[in-house]
C-alpha cells in the first residue's frame, strides 16, 4: 500500500487496543454469548432452532442443535430443504466457528486522529450511528443523495438497500454480479429471456450428460449441485470436464479435455459446428422454439474440430466424441453455465455459446437439462414511495454496459474516482459483508477510490482488510445470532426458510436489520421502517402467506405447491420466451441492437510471456472465498493455500514440493506473503493454480494473517467485458521469486 | 452382528465434511481429527487417475491395537466396534504404534482417542455423523452380517478393496472402486 495515501491510512485494528476492551467487559462478552437460548420453545422442541446458512450464498436451511446448557453444539441440515436435502457442506457444518471466532469485531469504532496518528477509538452505538447519520445527511445535501452507494453481499443488502432508497439513491451493487456471475445472466437473458439465478436451475439429478467448462463442482461446494452430481454418477450419467487442471470433477469424469487456457470459446464453437453439421441437434425443438438457426449455421461453417484443435490443443476426435455424447443424451444434457465466469472479457459471448449449445440440444426447460424454478411469493409491507433518484453509476459510463441488468460494484468503484467530466462521483460508501480489497480486482484502483470518499462505513463480523480503511466500523452479529429475511429463492418447488437467533449476539454486535433501521430513524426516515422488531415484520409476512413465525420456528422450512408453469416445458406447449422475437434467440437481436455481435465470435487472448504462467484460481470445498480463512473450525481443515506447479515447470525453476516462494505478476506486483509450492501432474505446464481467499494482510485475523498468498493482489490487469462491464480476471501471468519484495530492495 | 462401512471412492470429492461433522459431533478438539481425507494421483499429464478417500479407524476384526493394549482399555464393543475406555487408558501409545492405519491419537486430556463409529448415535438407530452429513452420500454403514443391510447390498453389487490387506487385520472399512 503506497505511502501517498494519507487521508485514509490503513489502520490495523490493533491488538493492544482491543485488549483494553477485554479489560472493560470480559464477563459480559463471555457469559452472554454462551449461555442464552433466546426462545424457550427451543428447549421443548429438542433443543434446536432453525436457521439457513450464511457461510456461502447457497443458503442451506438447517437446525442449530444446543446442548443441555443451551450452548450451540452443532449445525445440521433440514431434511425438507431443497438446497441441502438435510446435508450441510463442510463450511456450513463448521459455521459455528464464525460465531466462536475470537477475532470478531466487538464494538463500533470511529476513526480519529491522536497526536497526528490515525487510530480507531471505541464508540457507543448511539455515537457511531449519529456520526454516520449526520455525515450521510451532510453529503446528501451537498452533493445529492445519489452520491451515496451501497456495496453488499449477503442478507444485510436488503436492509441497507431500503435505507439507501429511502435516502434517494439507487446505487446498490454486489460484487457477485460484475465480478462473478453477471456475464452468465446477461447471456442467458439474451438467449432465453431469463437468467440462471441462484441456486442454478440445472437439473443435474436427472441429467444423462453433464458438461463442466472451468466449473469445478466438488471443489466449489455448491451443495445441491455436489449432491446431484453424485446422484447423476450413481445413475450412470456421462460427465465431460473441460479444464486445464485435473480437477476433482475431472477425476470423476468419463471425458477430461485438458484445454489450453483461454481458448474455451473455440471448443464451444466447434461443438456447435459438429452438432449442426452432423444434424445431431433437437430438430423439433429448434424448429419450434428458436430464432436464427440459419445465421448460426452459416456463422460456424468453418469452425471445425480441426480448426479448434489448433487453438485448444484438444484432438478433433475427442471433440467429435464428446459432441456425440452430448447429442446422445439430448435433451437430458447440461452444458453447465458455471458461476464465477468473469475470465477474459468476452465472457458474456462465451456464455452465449454455452446457452446456444444448450438450446440446440433442447435442454432448456427439459428434464435432465434446465428446469423452470418457482419462488414463493413474499408479501411486502407497503412503504411510502421512495424519492426519485436522478443519477446513477451508469452516468459515469455513457453508452456502455447497457445490457447489465444489475449495478456494477466495479462501476461504482471506478465512478468514485473523480474525473473532469463527471458531475457526481460517489462520496460515501456503506460496505456490508464484502471485503472489497480482495473482491474487486486491481487493488490500486480500489484504494484510489477509497481515498476519494468522504465517508466509508464498513459493516462486518470480522476485521477484514476493508475495515482498516473505514471511517466507522460497525460490528455485525453472525447469522447464528439474528433473524433475517425469509429465504425465498426459486427451486423445483416454492419453498421458504426461517433464520432465527440460536444465541444472543456476542460482544457488542448487532444485526444489520437493526442498524439500518436506527440509521433511518436518525435521518428522519422512520416511515420506511414501520416495524419495531424484525420478529414483528416476519410474523406479519408469514401470516400473509399461510404460515406464522410460530410455525416456522417449529418447522424451519415450508414447501408450497407450484402455482404457475410446470417444472418442464410440455412438448405440446406453445411456450413464448421473453425475448424480442418470443423465441430462443440463437441469433441475439438484443445484442445486435446494442452494437454487439449477435453471434459469439472467437478472439485470441494474450498468452503468458516467456517465464510467466497464467494465474488460475479457484475454490476449496472447506472455504468460502476469504470469508472463512479465519474460522477456527475451517482453518483446521485447510489453513493456507499452495501454488500448483507442473513437474516440468518445477524442474525448470528447481522448485521443490512444500518450498515457500513468492509470486510476481506481469506488472511487477509481488505477493505480500510467500506461498507453498505443490508440484503436481494435475496442472498444465502453461498455468499455475491457487485457491482464492488466503494471504490476508489484516493482522487482526490472527489465524489467517500471512497464511498463503492472495491471488487478488496479483490480479491487477482487468479484461473488461464491453457488454455488461464484467471484470475478467484470468489475463494475469505470474513468475516465481525467491525473496520478498522488500528483501530484494535491501540487497 | 458386525458393523462396517463401505465408502464409494468414485463419488467422494474429499470435501472434509465428514471430518468437521465428526469434530462437532464428538467434541474433538480443534487440531485433532478422528477421520481424514487421502488423495492419490497416478499417471502423468494428461493421463491421470485420482482416488479420494475418507479414512478412519478400520474397526478391524483382528485388531492389533486391542492385542497390544496392556490394560484392556482398547476393546471390542457392540458389533465389533473397536473402542477405547478412556478411564482405563494409561496413554502408553502401544496401540498407536501397532495400528497400521495411523487411526489413533493422544487426546489433549491424555488418553487415546479415535473413531467410535458414533456408537452413541448408532445405538439410537442413527448413522454415524460422517455418513449422515456426506453431501455426496458416498458412505454406507450397517451390519455386514445382515445380507439385507444397505452396506451388504452395495458390496454385493460393486467391486471393493480394503486398505493394507497384507497387515492381516481384517478391516471393516471397504472402499468401492
Ligand atoms: S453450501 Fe455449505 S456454506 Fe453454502 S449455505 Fe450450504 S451449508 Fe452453508
Amino acid at each position: 500500500m503506497s505511502e501517498s495515501m494519507d487521508r485514509r491510512r490503513f489502520i490495523k485494528i490493533s491488538s493492544t487496543f482491543l485488549g483494553g476492551l477485554a479489560f472493560t467487559a470480559p464477563l459480559l462478552s463471555n457469559s452472554i454469548g454462551n449461555m442464552i437460548v433466546p426462545n424457550p420453545e427451543s428447549r421443548i422442541s429438542g433443543l434446536r432452532t432453525p436457521t439457513y446458512c450464511e457461510v456461502c450464498f447457497w443458503k442451506c436451511a438447517g437446525w442449530v442443535e444446543h446442548d443441555e446448557s443451551g450452548n450451540i453444539k452443532k449445525i445440521i441440515g433440514n431434511d425438507e430443504d431443497q438446497h441441502s436435502n438435510g446435508r450441510f457442506c463442510p463450511r456450513g457444518t463448521g459455521g459455528v466457528g464464525m460465531y466462536n471466532d475470537g477475532d470478531r469485531l466487538k464494538n463500533p469504532l470511529i476513526r480519529t486522529t491522536i497526536n497526528g496518528k490515525q487510530e480507531y477509538r471505541e464508540a457507543s452505538w448511539e455515537e457511531a450511528l449519529n456520526y454516520i447519520a449526520d455525515k450521510l445527511k451532510a453529503i446528501s445535501e451537498k452533493y445529492g443523495p445519489d452520491c451515496i452507494a451501497l456495496l453488499t453481499h449477503g442478507s444485510g443488502g436488503s436492509y441497507f438497500g431500503n435505507l439507501l432508497k429511502a435516502i434517494g439513491s439507487r446505487n446498490i451493487a454486489a460484487p457477485s454480479y460484475a465480478q462473478c456471475r453477471g456475464p452468465r445472466e446477461v447471456a442467458f437473458i439474451g438467449t432465453f429471456g431469463e437468467g440462471i439465478g441462484s441456486p442454478e436451475r440445472t437439473d443435474i439429478r436427472d441429467t444423462r450428460c453433464l458438461v463442466l467448462i472451468g466449473s469445478h463442482i466438488g471443489e466449489n461446494m455448491h451443495n445441491g449441485h455436489v449432491q446431484e452430481m453424485s446422484d447423476a454418477i450413481d445413475k450412470g450419467a456421462q460427465i465431460i470436464t473441460v479444464d486445464p487442471r485435473f480437477s476433482t470433477a475431472a477425476s470423476k469424469s468419463n471425458f477430461w479435455l485438458p484445454i489450453k487456457p483461454a481458448t474455451d470459446m473455440a471448443l464451444l464453437l466447434a461443438w456447435i459446428h459438429e452438432i449442426i453439421y452432423n444434424e445431431m441437434y433437437d430438430k423439433k425443438y429448434v424448429d419450434k422454439y428458436t430464432f436464427g438457426f440459419d445465421q448460426l449455421k452459416e456463422h460456424v461453417k468453418d469452425m471445425t474440430p480441426e480448426w479448434a484443435y489448433g487453438i485448444t490443443t484438444i484432438k478433433p476426435d475427442q471433440i467429435r466424441e464428446t459432441a456425440r455424447a452430448m447429442a446422445n443424451a439430448s435433451p437430458s444434457v447440461i452444458i453447465h453455465p458455471g458461476r464465477h465466469v468473469t475470465w477474459y472479457g468476452d465472457d458474456t459471448q462465451r456464455l452465449r455459446a454455452v446457452a446456444i449449445l444448450n438450446a440446440l440440444l433442447g435442454s432448456w426447460g427439459r428434464r435432465g437439462g434446465f428446469y423452470n424454478p418457482e419462488k414463493a411469493y413474499l408479501p411486502k409491507y407497503k412503504l411510502p414511495e421512495y424519492p426519485k433518484s436522478t443519477r446513477s453509476w451508469r452516468d459515469a459510463f455513457p453508452g456502455q454496459f447497457k445490457l447489465a441488468d444489475l449495478a456494477l460494484a466495479s462501476g461504482i468503484c471506478d465512478a468514485t474516482i473523480p474525473s473532469v467530466d463527471d458531475k457526481c462521483s460517489f462520496k460515501a460508501w456503506i460496505v456490508n459483508g464484502t471485503n472489497l480489497i480482495t473482491t474487486l480486482p486491481d487493488q490500486k484502483n480500489t484504494l484510489k477510490a477509497i481515498q476519494s470518499l468522504e465517508l466509508l462505513v464498513v459493516v462486518d463480523t470480522m476485521p477484514m482488510e476493508i475495515t482498516g480503511y473505514a471511517d466507522v466500523v460497525l460490528p455485525e452479529c453472525t447469522y447464528l445470532e439474528r433473524y433475517d429475511s425469509i429465504r425465498v429463492s426459486g427451486h423445483r418447488n416454492p419453498q421458504i426458510a426461517l433464520r432465527m437467533p440460536a444465541a444472543e449476539p456476542k460482544y457488542n454486535s448487532k444485526s444489520a436489520w437493526w442498524m439500518a433501521r436506527e440509521l433511518g430513524l436518525k435521518m428522519g426516515l422512520g416511515a420506511y421502517f414501520p416495524f419495531k422488531t424484525q420478529e414483528e415484520e416476519l410474523d406479519w409476512q408469514l401470516k400473509n402467506m399461510d404460515s406464522s413465525l410460530e410455525e416456522m420456528k417449529r418447522i424451519g422450512v415450508k414447501t408450497f405447491p407450484r402455482e404457475f408453469d410446470d417444472l418442464y416445458i410440455d412438448e405440446n406447449d406453445n411456450f413464448e420466451f421473453n425475448t424480442n422475437t418470443g423465441k430462443i434467440e440463437l441469433y441475439s437481436t438484443s445484442f445486435e441492437e446494442e452494437g454487439h455481435s449477435p453471434l459469439p465470435v472467437y478472439t485470441a487472448h494474450d498468452e503468458p510471456p516467456e517465464g510467466f504462467y497464467r494465474l488460475n484460481y479457484g475454490r476449496a470445498p472447506m472455504h468460502t472465498f476469504g470469508r472463512t480463512s479465519n474460522n477456527p473450525n475451517l482453518a483446521d481443515l485447510m489453513d493456507e493455500n499452495s501454488v500448483w506447479v507442473n513437474p516440468k515447470v518445477a524442474r525448470d525453476w528447481d522448485l521443490k514440493n512444500n518450498q515457500y516462494i513468492w509470486l510476481e505478476n506481469q506488472d511487477g506486483i509481488r505477493s505480500s506473503f510467500p506461498i507453498k509450492v505443490r508440484v503436481t501432474e494435475r496442472i498444465r505446464f502453461d498455468s499455475v493454480y491457487m485457491v482464492h481467499g488466503f494471504g490476508h494482510d489484516s493482522k487482526k485475523l490472527t489465524q489467517a494473517h500471512g497464511r498463503g498468498a492472495s491471488d487478488s493482489e496479483l490480479i491487477s490487469k482487468v479484461l473488461l467485458d464491453p457488454i455488461m462491464g464484467g471484470t475478467g480476471m484470468r489475463g494475469n501471468f505470474v513468475t516465481f521469486k525467491f525473496k520478498a519484495a522488500n528483501m530484494e530492495k535491501n540487497t | 452382528m458386525r458393523y462396517g462401512m463401505a465408502i464409494d471412492a468414485l463419488k467422494c470429492v474429499g470435501c472434509s465434511d465428514c471430518v468437521v461433522a465428526c469434530q462437532t459431533e464428538n467434541n474433538v478438539p480443534i487440531g485433532y481429527c478422528r477421520d481424514w481425507i487421502v488423495e492419490k494421483t497416478t499417471g502423468t499429464y494428461p493421463q491421470l487417475q485420482m482416488e479420494i478417500r475418507s479414512e478412519r479407524c478400520n474397526h478391524c476384526s483382528n485388531a492389533p491395537c486391542v492385542r497390544s493394549c496392556p490394560t484392556s482399555a482398547s476393546h471390542y464393543g457392540k458389533g465389533g466396534i473397536v473402542l477405547v475406555d478412556e478411564n482405563a487408558c494409561i496413554g502408553c501409545k502401544a496401540c498407536i504404534a501397532s495400528c497400521p492405519y495411523d487411526a489413533r491419537f493422544i487426546h489433549p486430556e491424555g488418553y487415546v482417542d479415535k473413531c467410535t463409529f458414533c456408537l452413541h448415535r448408532v445405538e439410537k438407530g442413527q448413522d454415524p455423523a460422517c455418513v449422515a452429513v456426506c453431501p455426496t452420500k458416498c458412505m454406507y454403514f450397517g451390519d455386514l452380517d445382515d445380507p439385507r443391510s444397505e452396506v451388504s447390498q452395495i458390496m454385493k453389487k460393486r467391486k471393493w478393496k480394503t486398505l493394507i490387506p497384507e497387515a492381516g487385520t481384517s478391516p471393516n472399512i471397504f472402499y468401492l472402486i
